[in-house]
């Protein structure tokens, strides 16, 4: 937000030439010293993710071969010829690549909203927290790795649930006929409240998909020393001024991190639109050409996104700088 | 002083706080228990379904209350994925790399918020490039990287040069290869610990460092002791995110694991291994997946119990915050 003006520089100039060698001397060191603190990154980057990403990118510019006698294939310079095809003749890919970016945004705002709001109660004493804390740890096991798989491929499991939302039908159907009464009709308030409805039904795939925001949230608020909360009580700040003065500030920078997350954890999640149409232009086509061009035009969209959105929420992030 | 007392005192005042505090309370207890037994439903359906016979599948009176209630699931389970060395193999495996993954990650992130260098934000942007691209993309080729894995030739410049490497080592199997990832911050998911951190560490005042180097504190020094114990909730999210993902993935560690039982190596598997010996015959889709449920919940009972213990790592700090503004 605003630059910390009132903190004034730590060392005054006192004569003009000998601090700024002085400061420039100083202004070495720090690069030194920042190059030293990333250096694992620059080394580990360079060793180990260089290469592949590069072949991997340099894939999608060539038409690649099979030799099945060699166990080896054969890459041949084509040009953006990959990428104007899946651009210009490729049935589907455009079309899923602007209905999953499209169905991105109200999900990513929903899931903010939520775990913006379930991190600020579990920050809140109450009796049990600590349980209810690691009952929304869960989301985040659940969501991981190996277990989203079984848990889809799970009939049995899935049966049993279907038999107890049938039983609960009852209960729902207020809200069904509520549905019913608010969002039928054409108008754009209807539409509005269709979505809504649409929200609030999936309210177990937001709860699931905002584990890992919800838990960096609650870092965030409480790495803010509870001092400020005092000093604002004393100075007679309401609760509804002192999260918007400080909470929400506080915590804004960790807002980026999670727009950042969601946006690519939507996008390359496995079951994503775009993620399983590469998978299986692979397996089927084998044309491994084609379908690193469709990945990498995939992961630059999705960079190009995560750059503008960063770009724009920064400007009402709050950095000591 | 009763209570109704000090309420006429107040102008009715108390009665109206009380009120509203205890709204407010009531409410957060429903929405919350409301959420929490959303999340849970679906574990405690597999829960009572794991402890279940097989012939209590097909009795639909049966919906999840047992009625020929046994643990023999879980002993059964437990030899098929070999629970026990899986379970201390996955332990150490996951807590190492997410030690070394904490260690460089916080580095990396502190570098990248408080020092300015040149191509700093190039050097930002191969960051995000590396969350941005799934693990499997470059699968094939990390592979054959580590498979001829030169120490000498270390960034492969003279590999891609001329062909073929200097001294090439095998780091395929033992898991090496994945720790020389974490410790660099390339394994799993690291880029967005170090996003995080960075993020955390921009946001401290840089008074307080400034002062610490005025008293002649040392920038490591200052580090690890000014801005580390500050840091603390964001370390403890970051050590279980790296921990669970480490946990249960089972991409890194088909790769680079292979001579390592892990808890995810069988976990798949369940199903196939059930397969009766001596007819042959290949067991029900709806016990298979019985038992792979049964899996399931051992994969992730311990997670939990780690859990319990490392979230006083969040509650504790906000009592021991030293910034004084």
């Amino acid at each position: 937000m605003a630059d910390n003006t009132l903190m004034p520089e730590a060392s005054q100039p006192v004569s003009a030439p000998t601090t700024k060698r002085r400061k420039s001397s100083m202004a070495k060191r720090n690069a030194i010293a920042g190059l030293l603190w990333t250096a694992p990154f620059t080394i580990g980057f360079f060793a180990f993710m260089f290469v592949p990403l590069f072949e991997s990118a340099f894939m999608s510019f060539s038409n690649v071969t099979i030799d099945i006698e060699n166990h080896s294939y054969v890459k041949e310079l084509i040009g953006l010829k990959n990428y104007d095809y899946i651009w210009n003749s490729d049935p589907y890919y455009k079309r899923q690549l602007v209905e999953s970016l499209g169905n991105m945004g109200l999900q990513i705002i929903a899931v903010l909203i939520f775990s913006y709001f379930v991190a600020f109660l579990l920050n809140q004493e109450f009796k049990g927290r600590a349980l209810v804390r690691a009952v929304f740890f869960l989301p985040v096991i659940l969501s991981s790795g190996i277990l989203v798989r079984l848990d889809t491929d799970n009939s049995l499991l899935n049966g049993i649930r279907e038999l107890i939302q049938e039983s609960n039908n009852a209960a729902s159907s207020i809200t069904g006929v509520l549905e019913d009464v608010l969002a039928s009709g054409n108008g754009r308030i209807s539409d509005l409240m269709q979505t809504i409805f649409d929200l609030v039904n999936s309210v177990y795939d937001i709860a699931i998909a905002s584990g890992i925001q919800i838990i960096i949230f609650l870092s965030g608020l409480q790495t803010i020393p509870v001092s400020m909360y005092e000093a604002s009580k004393m100075e007679g700040c309401t609760g509804w001024e002192s999260f918007w003065k400080i909470t929400f500030p506080m915590t804004s920078s960790l807002i980026i991190v999670n727009v950042v997350y969601s946006i690519i954890d939507f996008c390359t999640r496995s079951d994503n639109a775009v993620m399983s149409q590469v998978r299986s232009t692979m397996v089927q086509k084998m044309d491994y050409g084609q379908t690193s061009a469709m990945a990498w035009m995939y992961f630059a969209i999705i960079g190009v996104i995560v750059a503008l959105v960063t770009f724009i929420i920064s400007k009402w992030v709050y950095y000591y700088e | 002083m009763s209570y109704w007392e000090r309420n006429r005192l107040s102008h009715g005042y108390l009665l109206r706080k009380s009120i509203r505090k205890w709204s407010i309370s009531i409410f957060r207890a429903v929405l919350l228990f409301g959420l929490c037994f959303l999340i849970v439903q679906p574990l405690l359906n597999k829960l009572s379904v794991s402890f279940m016979e097989e012939r209590d599948l097909y009795d639909s009176t049966i919906i999840s209350v047992p009625r020929h209630f046994t643990t023999g699931n879980y002993t059964k389970v437990a030899e098929l994925i070999q629970y026990k060395t899986a379970l201390f193999n996955t332990f150490w495996v996951s807590l190492l790399s997410s030690v070394l993954q904490i260690i460089s990650c916080t580095m990396i992130g502190y570098g990248f918020a408080r020092y300015k260098f040149p191509l700093k934000n190039v050097l930002f942007a191969c960051v995000m490039l590396t969350i941005i691209v799934p693990p499997q993309t470059i699968m094939s080729s990390l592979y054959l990287h580590f498979q001829f894995f030169d120490f000498v030739d270390f960034f492969g410049i003279y590999k891609l040069i001329t062909g073929k490497g200097i001294t090439q080592v095998s780091l395929i199997g033992n898991g090496a290869a994945y720790f020389m990832l974490a410790a660099t911050g390339m394994a799993l998911r690291s880029g967005l610990y170090i996003f995080m951190l960075r993020q955390y560490f921009r946001g401290v005042p840089k008074e307080l460092e400034e002062a610490a180097y005025v008293d002649g504190c040392g920038k490591i020094r200052t580090f690890v002791q000014i801005m580390l114990p500050d840091a603390r909730p964001m370390l403890t999210s970051v050590f279980l995110f790296s921990l669970v993902w480490q946990w249960t993935d089972n991409f890194y560690g088909s790769l680079f694991f292979r001579k390592i039982t892990l808890l995810t190596d069988n976990l798949q598997s369940i199903p196939e291994k059930l397969m009766d010996v001596r007819t042959n015959t290949p067991a029900t889709t709806a016990y298979g997946q019985m038992m792979t449920a049964t899996g399931m919940l051992m994969t992730i009972a311990p997670l939990l119990i780690l859990y319990v213990f490392a979230q006083k790592g969040f509650v504790e700090s906000l009592s021991q915050t030293g910034i004084k503004m």
